[in-house]
């Protein structure tokens, strides 16, 4: 048997996926480390959301298999995702909007506790304990991503940005061993990009967690990404640090076009 | 802290004043508002906090009342105790009609319960039950004496225990609904996906959650049939789910406390359209309710929220 250490915390391997007649994705392949960020890039139509979706459980894959620590992730149902170490934000922002933050990152510590109906009602000794367990966890995020001053607004009522770090921190509270991070820079202006950017890699070395980066935002991705993976057409087109990738000419096509011969001299 | 000083303050002068100052037939009213309230309480918590719509819930309150006249007439069961046993039968018919529920979204998990609500009335005078259920003409049942020779009459006893009952069930549920259940109840109603990734089993949470609603509105149920001392299919009609839903909104339907409002809103504001025009109280009504949807968008719940966050801020100036 292989020492643990050599099996990568995340095994792609010949992920295929159709909608109709439509191949998203052909067959794709990639690891990622623990410890490691790795950017997933592409334009759009790419299959890289799809890809995001098999992982997460949204979508189920046809064929090939995703493996979590060595455990394919095929059948595992998606409320146990978050149990099993796999946490995530979404594209668009996915809130519970008239919560208050400190409410929407709680939930994010719900897989944590065991307690139930019975014993959240008599609000027994265990129950108060898991709270003061949560609210612990919760202090610590509201420092370390800059939060505590809105922690009792409702996080539909915050801009943007802040409510990209609401999610951020719903999804760390839970302790994920890999972070799935869904188009974060989306809507982003080029200072709050500067700053998600830091963000990530402080969350990295805080908690110690892989960081699957879904991107569009090129920048962001190669700055703060220790391995690239880029997809068109839902195949692998280039793969290696962020270095290699960029200078890999499928890569170059595929997000600035052909050179246009008319223009050749 | 001083909250919590406050609302037991508030308890202990809900349950002194009315016993002592009361005559029998606006004691009964009370009783039946603090009966209105828990059944409003159970509809709070599946629609307001985790946002199933029910229309029906009219029909749970008809389960509890037939357990508990049922169990009192032809198992000489004391009233008291019909309560735990109408608890369980409630929750479990709630879980029941939950499992469907989880497949049908909004509106038409709306319609479904409203079909139950529909259907009830209907089966409790069907033949086959009609040894239990007395069919149309429904069941009487003895009211309760004061126990332990307290020198109470039969409506302040009534009123005290259904008082009392419903200050244990509000306890629970505040408590249900501020820890890590509640929070998990809202995070589905808000965003089903988003919940879900973050570790909760929809179709868990969803049918306990309708569980818990469909006991409390049967428990009102039965207390409310000990206060009336009688049960019939055609009090439990459409409208009886209808009224409560009014309630529920006029309370602001995510607001514990908005119950109370609720529960007074429905049983006091008929009477005051009656008062109003003989003729048509109906629409007095109706009038009552658009002004009150006007001043108070958010609910009485709401609206005195505002109030309360309102004065806070004029108290720390």
């Amino acid at each position: 048997m292989p020492p643990v250490d050599d099996q990568p915390l995340l095994r792609i391997t010949g992920v295929k996926m159709r909608f109709g007649g439509v191949v998203a994705l052909g067959g794709v392949s990639f690891d990622v480390a623990r410890g490691q960020i790795r950017g997933l890039i592409g334009p759009n139509g790419s299959g890289k959301t799809t890809l995001f979706n098999c992982i997460s459980g949204i979508y189920r894959f046809m064929e090939g298999d995703i493996l979590f620590e060595g455990k394919s992730l095929a059948n595992v149902p998606r409320h146990e995702m978050a149990n099993i170490g796999l946490g995530r934000t979404f594209q668009n922002v996915a809130l519970f909007r008239p919560l208050s933050v400190r409410d929407n990152i709680l939930v994010g510590a719900h897989h944590l506790a065991k307690s139930g109906f019975i014993a959240n009602a008599l609000r027994l000794p265990s129950v108060r304990r898991e709270d003061a367990a949560a609210q612990k966890r919760l202090d610590d995020l509201l420092d370390l991503l800059d939060l505590r001053g809105v922690a009792e607004t409702p996080a539909g009522a915050l801009p943007f940005g802040t409510q990209k770090r609401v999610e951020l921190a719903r999804a760390l509270i839970g302790d994920p061993k890999l972070l799935l991070l869904d188009e974060p820079a989306a809507g982003l202006n080029h200072s709050e990009v500067d700053d998600l950017a830091v963000m990530i890699e402080r969350v990295r070395s805080h908690f110690g967690c892989s960081v699957l980066l879904v991107e569009h935002h090129m920048n962001l991705v190669m700055r703060v990404s220790d391995k690239v993976a880029a997809l068109e057409f839902g195949l692998k087109i280039a793969d290696g640090t962020p270095d290699e990738v960029r200078a890999e000419p499928e890569v170059i096509r595929a997000y600035l076009g052909e050179p246009d011969p008319e223009l050749k001299h | 802290m001083r909250t919590s000083w406050l609302i037991a303050v508030f308890v202990v002068l809900l349950a002194v004043v009315p016993t002592a100052r009361f005559s029998g037939y606006h004691l009964f009213q009370m009783t039946m508002v603090v009966v209105y309230a828990v059944a409003i309480l159970g509809l709070a918590i599946l629609t307001g906090i985790n946002g199933q719509i029910s229309l029906g819930h009219g029909a749970f309150y008809a389960i509890g009342a037939y357990t508990t006249a049922i169990l009192m007439n032809s198992w000489d069961v004391p009233y008291w105790l019909t309560l735990p046993i109408s608890a369980l039968v409630c929750a479990g018919v709630g879980f029941l009609v939950g499992l469907p529920a989880l497949r049908l979204g909004g509106l038409y998990l709306a319609l479904t319960t409203f079909a139950l609500a529909v259907a009830i009335p209907q089966i409790l005078k069907h033949k086959l039950f009609e040894d239990w259920t007395g069919g149309v003409q429904g069941l009487v049942i003895d009211k309760p004496d004061a126990p332990f020779g307290l020198p109470l009459n039969t409506d302040q006893w009534l009123y005290l225990f259904t008082l009392g009952v419903a200050v244990v069930l509000y306890i629970f549920a505040i408590n249900l609904t501020s820890g890590r259940i509640g929070r998990a109840m809202r995070a589905v109603r808000d965003h089903a996906v988003a919940a879900e990734a973050m570790g909760i089993n929809l179709a868990m949470l969803k049918t306990r959650t309708f569980a818990v609603s469909a006991m409390y509105t049967g428990v009102a149920g039965s207390l409310g049939a000990i206060a009336v001392a009688f049960v019939a299919p055609d009090s439990f009609s459409v409208f009886l789910s209808i009224t409560f839903f009014v309630g529920l909104v006029a309370g602001g339907a995510a607001s514990i406390g908005g119950t109370i409002v609720g529960a007074v809103f429905i049983e006091f504001v008929p009477n005051l359209a009656d008062k109003v025009s003989k003729a048509a109280p109906g629409a007095v009504y109706g009038v009552i309710l658009i002004a009150m949807m006007f001043l108070m968008p958010q609910g009485a719940g709401g609206f005195l929220h505002g109030l309360w966050r309102r004065v806070v801020r004029l108290g720390g100036k």
